[in-house]
């Protein structure tokens, strides 16, 4: 699966601020990830997730280090990338379809074109009914469902979520993990997905990266060995419990609770 | 909230008020020039527009409103946009801001007379100098309202500066500039007013002032419901026009974003 690296990072270092009021969010932080890879980076709240997600979609620059895609030194937003944020980020003035090709219309491609790609996304997510209908008609799975199509809309080869379904119940959660696991079997996306949940990491990932704050550095790669696609019943399997509590150890033997 | 028996008791409320003040100014024998009877101001509306003189006059005074405000709104948005938008320009005009912002602007009409002539120009400047304020305030507010998500969004997508304010800032601030324009409508018409009170050719102020000359009081208040149905067709024109634009700003329902005072 790993047969050329999508994304390399290597001895990066964030600081806000300079002097001794300055903050080091991250700190050494190396990994690479393999074209096609689900990659989920676990972690407490400040522990640095955000701000390594926004340099890799080059929001922001790193203070030290490198880091690549697709063998690229990364200056600014790139166009291979789609990125989903805690909160949907819709345009309340914008139809649900306008919402998804938002994408298009800023990249200025031709929107006749990939009007059929979005249709097709949409029903992928079971959205087909609504696309006429405004982001405030519809709940938060739905919005959250939006943001995650807008994403794809324009074929990027990387995919970077945010605590995508941080802000939703557990209920529509886990729904909303089975559908993004569908959604990636289906398009094969490299994925890097930030949470705070350790089940929600495990459920869904090829690797879970564990990280730890103050500062914000990477403590284990652990490769998830459970065969693909997982329901929501592989969580009741012994091997799915072994790397949970894997990962919450890390996390309690550093200070960090979940 | 109502029903339809409150409704007809309100009307009945509003007759009775009038016949009392028929009856009262009959009865003390008020003089005309300074309390006339509802009568009186209707005989003296009727008559002014069936004269025509009162058509005429209103169309002056519109025509001053519509031009001020058309030059209002232009200079408040586009000064209101490249403040928002560029700290240094801001930086440099805050302190004219502040000043212009505690002064009342009808103020200045004496001396925009003075400058522009009795002429209807005067009365467009006016007009627009007072409608131009709350506006430009509104617009900066609300192009500054801009959630950092989004601009984050727009940005991850490589979004130049154009793009960014053409299909994120400017649509965003748009309940902000609507309830500006619902303040700088009424404005101008206030500026216009003003501006003939001070020296005109014509104009329903103007006819006010020259009524109050000759103390013909019954004559001003029957422009005053002339003018009163100017603002309510105003009113009626900017709902129309937010149900059309802000249909998804939930919060254009609430009427909470306000202007300030003339
Ligand atoms: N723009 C910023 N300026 C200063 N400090 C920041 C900024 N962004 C984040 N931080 C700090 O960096 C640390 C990591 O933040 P963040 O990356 O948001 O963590 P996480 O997403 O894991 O919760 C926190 O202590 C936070 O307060
Ligand atoms: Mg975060």
């Amino acid at each position: 699966m790993t047969a050329k690296a999508a994304i390399r990072v290597h001895g990066l270092t964030k600081c806000y601020g300079v002097g001794s009021g300055a903050l080091v969010a991250l700190s050494d932080i190396g990994f690479s990830v393999g074209e096609g890879e689900f990659t989920v980076f676990v972690g407490p709240s400040g522990c640095g997730k955000s701000t390594l997600l926004k340099i890799l979609v080059g929001l922001d620059r790193a203070t030290a280090g490198t880091a690549e895609i697709q063998g690229e030194a990364i200056t600014g937003p790139r166009r291979d990338t789609g990125v989903v944020f805690q909160s949907p980020v819709l345009f309340p003035w914008r139809t649900v379809l306008d919402n998804v090709l938002l994408p298009i219309d800023v990249l200025r491609l031709d929107r006749k074109q990939h009007l059929a790609t979005a249709r097709e996304l949409l029903s992928m997510a079971g959205l087909s009914s609504f696309e006429r209908h405004y982001p405030w008609q519809l709940s938060g799975g739905m919005q959250q469902r939006v943001g995650i199509v807008r994403a794809l809309v324009h074929d990027p080869k990387l995919l970077l979520m945010d605590e995508p379904f941080g802000a939703l119940d557990a209920l529509t959660r886990e729904n909303m993990n089975m559908e993004l696991q569908r959604i990636w079997m289906e398009h094969r996306k490299t994925v890097i997905f930030i949470t705070h949940s350790i089940t929600e990491a495990v459920l869904l990932a090829d690797r879970v990266l564990v990280m730890t704050p103050r500062p914000g550095r990477i403590v284990r790669d652990i490769r998830i060995d459970i065969p693909r696609p997982r329901d929501l019943s592989v969580a009741n399997t012994p091997l799915f419990g072994e790397y949970v509590r894997e990962v919450r150890e890390l996390l309690n033997a550093t200070g960090a609770i979940d | 909230m109502f029903g339809i028996q409150h409704h007809v008791l309100r009307l009945l409320f509003m007759v009775a008020v009038i016949l009392g003040w028929e009856f009262l100014a009959r009865f003390f024998e008020v003089p005309a020039f300074i309390l006339p009877t509802p009568s009186a101001i209707a005989v003296a509306l009727v008559r002014g527009v069936q004269s025509g003189l009162y058509i005429s006059n209103a169309w002056v005074t519109l025509a001053e409103t519509f031009l001020g405000f058309l030059l209002g709104v232009f200079l408040a948005l586009s000064l209101g946009t490249v403040v928002a938008l560029s700290r240094r320009t801001e930086f440099y005009l805050y302190p004219f801001i502040v000043m212009f912002q505690s002064m009342p602007k009808v103020a200045l009409a004496p001396i925009v007379v003075i400058w522009f002539g009795l002429g209807m120009t005067s009365k467009v400047v006016s007009a627009a100098l007072v409608a131009f304020f709350p506006l430009m305030v509104n617009t900066i507010a609300g192009l500054r309202s801009t959630d950092p998500d989004r601009l984050s969004l727009m940005k991850s997508l490589n979004a130049s500066p154009l793009q960014i304010f053409t299909m994120l800032q400017l649509p965003n601030a748009l309940p902000y500039i609507m309830a500006g324009i619902e303040v700088a409508m009424i404005f101008s018409l206030i500026g216009a007013i003003v501006a003939e009170f001070v020296g005109a050719e014509a104009g329903l102020g103007m006819l006010i002032q020259s009524m109050n000359l000759s103390l013909d009081v019954a004559g001003q208040f029957s422009i005053l419901i002339i003018l009163s149905f100017f603002g309510l067709g105003f009113s009626v024109i900017l709902r129309l026009l937010k149900k059309k634009m802000l249909f998804w700003d939930a919060s254009s329902r609430s009427e909470k974003k306000g202007g300030e005072v003339a």
